[in-house]
């Protein structure tokens, strides 16, 4: 089991906290005049996502976390699972509900995601940044209305709900920024 | 890096020259490297070997993580009131308000009280840096105030352990601390950020935890060493000094076996050091201030990188 000290905590660095993968997001050495060095340090945990605190003594170690993350294209889903492939190896790997989160909203198929592996488990899933998806559902909006102000909700082919331009109708391909949720452009043929 | 701030820099250690000129107050300087080190435990010093001096082989030499051996010895020798601009060297400490090498500004007063000693602190920094008022506080009742610790100093190291669980603090529960890592953690979790934006002296730190200061005659359970804590940032350590030889060396020694139970580096206790207080320092309070960080706070920075000219990542 590989240790890592505290002097090499470093942001984005990946340790085991109470069992789970987290990466530290935020480290400071507070030393109290002439005494004992602490680290407060931030981390992030990969799997519940939730911000913890805690305090190591400066020197100390902690268990170093086999977390790495590696692209993986988008197979397709049993409903239990959601299965990608790696493009060199053709490696098969299925991920959860709770790895893909919100990501499912964004897969329709053949994407390649960035795919966060713990002892060579999935344990989240990244989105490209930009997907290119049809709008299943809209309201027909008014003509001329190009201020973009405004905006309307449309469904698009995997389920996401994304607000768009009151221009932008049924059945137009669209592209989206899935690390804010908002539409982007349309896409033309 | 920006020259102004050169020019800056030049101004402020002129400044703290006339300071002490002006009261009579001699400036010396002495050696950074010795061949011995500092037994406290949490400081770790940078060491190097020279050849020659001596037929045996190479000879390790310490770079010196504060003057206050040397300088200790020129009291010794009767030099009277002194003060030193000492690049100082600590090895691995290195962050926002760490330096492994910075300038310390040590002076010594012979028979000045510790209370005499932190009122010209006071006045010192009063020229650098906008002072509200300063509150001088001591350790225990800090710990009353921001801990709901009523006594600290009849504390065991499981109740101090019980009131960080309680109050929730990070690690509480996982923490291995003895009695002096506890009081360490409170300071630098609870008390000095409850006074992040004050000018505070925490004064009477627990005898444990002040290895080269005096006992206070009125209460042996603490020992009359201060700190100015300045908007949550440590700017000095004064102590009213130990003049007791035997004392200073059992201390020494303690320190030393704390180094071996730690498995930290073995280091070569100061004798030369100790020989000079078997002839007799003069009662007297001695005082390090970092220069570096009051810079820091005169010219409203955040970072020591940003008043020094080459910050250790840049070397």
């Amino acid at each position: 089991m590989a240790m890592v000290s505290t002097s090499e905590f470093r942001n984005g660095l990946k340790v085991m906290i109470d069992g789970a993968p987290c990466s530290i997001v935020e480290n400071e050495i507070v030393k109290p005049g002439k005494g004992q060095a602490f680290n407060r340090v931030k981390l992030k945990s990969l799997i519940a996502g939730k911000v913890l605190e805690r305090t190591f003594k400066s020197g100390e170690s902690v268990e170093h976390a086999d977390v790495h993350e590696e692209e993986y294209q988008y197979s397709y889903s049993d409903g239990d699972l959601f299965y990608f492939m790696h493009p060199e190896t053709f490696e098969q790997i299925g991920a959860d509900h709770a790895a893909i989160g919100d990501t499912e909203k964004w897969l329709k198929g053949q994407e390649i995601c960035l795919v966060t592996l713990w002892n060579g488990n999935p344990i989240s899933i990244t989105p490209p940044n930009f997907v290119e998806l049809q709008i299943t559902e809209t309201d027909p909006g008014l003509r001329g209305d190009t201020s973009g102000g405004g905006g309307k909700p449309a469904t698009l082919e995997t389920g996401a709900v994304v607000r768009v331009p009151l221009f932008v109708s049924e059945n137009e391909m669209i592209r989206v920024d899935t690390r804010t949720g908002e539409y982007v452009s349309r896409v033309k043929d | 890096m920006d020259i102004s701030l050169l020019q800056e820099r030049a101004t402020f250690i002129g400044a703290i020259r006339a300071f002490f000129t002006a009261r009579g107050v001699l400036e010396v300087d002495t050696p950074l490297l010795s061949t011995a080190a500092t037994t406290d435990p949490y400081i770790d010093s940078f060491s190097t070997t020279s050849q020659g001096r001596n037929a045996e082989g190479p000879e390790r030499l310490y770079l010196q993580a504060s003057p206050e051996f040397f300088m200790k010895r020129l009291l010794v020798e009767g030099s009277g009131p002194i003060f030193q601009l000492a690049p100082s060297f600590r090895a691995g400490e290195i962050g926002p308000i760490h330096n492994h090498e910075f300038m310390m500004l040590e002076w010594y007063r012979p028979d000045f009280t510790m209370e005499q000693l932190m009122d010209e602190v006071e006045e010192l920094v009063a020229d650098f840096v906008d002072l509200p008022s300063t509150e001088r506080m001591t350790v225990a009742e800090a710990f009353r105030q921001t801990a709901g610790i009523d006594d600290l100093l009849s504390t065991t190291t499981e109740q101090l352990g019980e009131v960080a669980v309680a109050m929730g603090l990070p690690s509480a529960a996982e923490m291995e601390l003895d009695w002096n890592g506890w009081v360490d953690y409170f300071i630098a979790l609870v008390v000095i950020p409850a006074f992040s934006h004050a000018a505070l002296f925490l004064t009477h730190y627990p005898a444990s935890q002040a290895a080269l200061a005096r006992l206070s005659p009125d209460d042996p359970r603490v020992a009359e060493r201060f700190e100015l804590i300045l908007n949550g940032i440590e700017i000095a350590n004064g102590f009213r000094e130990l003049t007791d030889a035997t004392e200073q060396r059992r201390r020494f020694e303690r320190e030393a076996a704390e180094r071996l139970e730690e498995g930290l580096e073995e280091v070569v206790v100061d004798e030369n050091f100790l020989s000079a207080l078997e002839k007799g320092l003069p009662e007297c309070s001695g005082v390090a201030l970092g220069v570096d960080r009051m810079m820091m706070l005169s010219m409203v920075k955040k970072q020591l990188d940003e008043v020094i000219s080459f910050p250790a990542p840049s070397v």
